[in-house]
């Protein structure tokens, strides 16, 4: 398949069931609610070392968030339900409690409940007052800046990470160019993040390494100093590839986000320094959701 | 199907108790017609006291001068019971769920120890509304009661949890011995409003006469808390619903320090 002078390679991409939960940050600003969010979701790339994956899904605007505040939603994804908790929690305790102004409330309805405010609140020392409205338990915290408003739950529910497609270029700034045309078109899918830094992860991992301590290392054959030395992927004209990975909350999802990704590094053409797209997997081993590139961009 | 309409024949001379008409939903019209009532020391059949029309059990209208007929939705579930003029004493009194519609007054002891649902009533509460019984601990511990007139005293002693909704005045002693739960008022309040209140909100339109000594003074605030619980009453045919009436600025009275002193009265600020 070749889609404006682009080679999508006859491959998938290999992702793997989380758990997954939402939660929404509203301060006074828009500007106030991303210092927290992204606070929140740092040092949340992967899983691998990260405890979770995390991102700013989308801004909210007042109309949307509960308290008539402008807001963000966040995506939080990890391997199990404990961990997802754990995490949240400390995030949330760590990066929103303590950002001024800030509220913190659940943005998924339904699934398992996890505590969002509900630890939370013993930071009150007793002083914490709960409120009950149309059925869902919110805390005020008293802060030095006011009072922290929490919700005390947030769902928890299925979802879908890992996964990924790879843009392969003729350079490095032409495959960081791709790349950004693409997050910015897979940012306005709903229910997906891209977790690594802009999206964008330029250390695709292989599993295993010669290190016996190291489960993950450098994905060399799609290294492009070393396709003299080692059994590459990669063609004499590709001199970079960037990798996009993507969590989602459904399948479908992150079918929806890959193909509006490939779509607009596509639109790029081959004349912007683009010859391939193609996708990570582990022979199918790894994970029961592939994602099949030809199939996706049909 | 039409609601079954219970039309009083005549006003008893004694007090009718009304619970047992609280089962109405899992019974036929017939059944309901052959229910015995108490009055005083006389028991009599529903078809003596009433004239019933209409099939759907689920669904009560009570007409005529129901003054006298306590206890009517006393732990009811899911019915909708609309009482077309006055009620007696201890209406909705523990009721799990659904509706209680009272178009006039009702007397004392009003939706006590309320479990669930929505008690209205468009006229004026008596004392004790939404409160414990003499000898209970806990009060109302769910639901909303909304009064469009106005509650006299001791309105929510003992709230253990839920909201009390008054449009208009609230007697002395309002929020007493409050465990948790909001009780907001739009009219004034009497003397002692807050009195041992432990935990919980009393949310007030305008600044009580006096705030009891034991109150602390914590100044005024936006609390982020008030404009989320204010959009939790949209759905009421109230005062409390119009987003005009709405506010987040207070003066934060916390106490009651003479109790538990972790509950909070709140006005109104400008």
């Amino acid at each position: 398949m070749v889609i404006n002078g682009i080679h999508i390679d006859d491959t998938f991409a290999e992702a793997f069931p989380m758990k997954a939960t939402r939660a929404i940050i509203t301060a006074q600003n828009l500007e106030w609610a991303y210092h927290s969010a992204r606070a929140m979701t740092g040092f949340a790339t992967s899983v691998i070392a990260c405890g979770c994956e995390a991102g700013i899904e989308r801004e909210l605007s007042p109309e949307e968030t509960p308290d008539g505040r402008p807001g963000v939603a966040v995506l939080i994804f990890a391997m199990g339900g404990k961990g997802l908790a754990k995490q949240l929690e400390t995030r949330a305790g760590q990066c929103v409690l303590t950002s001024p102004t800030s509220a913190l409330f659940a943005g998924i309805e339904g699934g398992k409940p996890i505590p969002l405010g509900k630890n939370l609140r013993f930071f009150g020392d007793g002083f914490q007052m709960s409120k009950k409205i149309g059925g869902k338990r919110y805390w005020r915290i008293p802060v030095m800046d006011g009072e922290f408003l929490a919700e005390e739950t947030t769902g928890m529910v299925d979802a879908v990470g890992g996964g990924n497609f790879l843009i392969l270029a003729e350079s490095q700034p032409q495959a960081l160019a791709a790349c950004e045309a693409a997050v910015a078109a897979m940012k306005e899918i709903p229910n997906v993040i891209m977790p690594f830094p802009g999206g964008v992860v330029r250390s695709g991992s292989k599993v295993g390494s010669k290190y016996k301590a190291l489960n993950a290392s450098t994905n060399d054959a799609f290294c492009p100093t070393l396709k003299g030395v080692t059994k590459t992927q990669l063609s004499p004209e590709i001199e970079s590839v960037m990798e996009i990975v993507i969590d989602g909350l459904t399948k479908e999802d992150i079918d929806r986000a890959m193909r509006a990704g490939i779509e607009a590094v596509c639109q790029l053409g081959a004349g912007a320094g683009i010859r391939r797209i193609s996708a990570g997997n582990y022979g199918g081993k790894l994970g029961p959701f592939h994602f099949h590139l030809r199939e996706i961009m049909t | 199907m039409s609601a079954l309409t219970l039309t009083l024949k005549e006003e008893p001379r004694q007090r009718v108790d009304m619970s047992p008409l609280s089962a109405a939903r899992e019974l036929t019209p017939a059944e309901i017609a052959a229910l015995r009532l108490w009055a005083g020391k006389r028991r009599w059949r529903v078809d003596e006291l009433f004239t019933l029309e209409g099939e759907d059990t689920a669904r009560l209208v009570l007409r005529g001068d129901c003054r006298k007929l306590d206890y009517i939705g006393r732990d009811a579930r899911d019915l909708d019971i609309t009482v077309e003029g006055n009620a007696g004493a201890y209406a909705g009194m523990g009721m799990r769920s659904g509706r209680l519609h009272v178009k006039g007054d009702v007397d004392l002891f009003a939706a006590c120890e309320l479990r669930g649902g929505l008690g209205q009533i468009d006229g004026n509460a008596g004392d004790f509304l939404g409160a414990a019984l003499p000898g209970d601990k806990r009060g109302m511990r769910g639901g909303i009661v909304l009064v469009k007139g106005d509650a006299g005293d001791r309105c929510g002693d003992q709230l253990r949890r839920g909201i009390i909704l008054v449009e208009g005045n609230a007697g002395a002693y309002c929020g007493s011995r409050l465990i948790a739960g909001t009780i907001a008022v739009m009219g004034q309040v009497g003397e002692n409003p807050g009195y041992g209140l432990r935990r919980g909100t009393l949310l007030l339109w305008r600044q009580p006469a006096a705030v009891p000594p034991t109150y602390g003074d914590c100044g005024t605030h936006t609390l982020g808390f008030l404009p989320l619980w204010f959009a939790g009453l949209r759905h009421l045919d109230s005062r409390f619903a119009d987003p005009a009436n709405a506010f987040n600025r207070v003066r934060r009275y916390g106490g009651d320090l003479a109790s538990v002193g972790r509950g909070e009265i709140l006005v109104r600020a400008a």
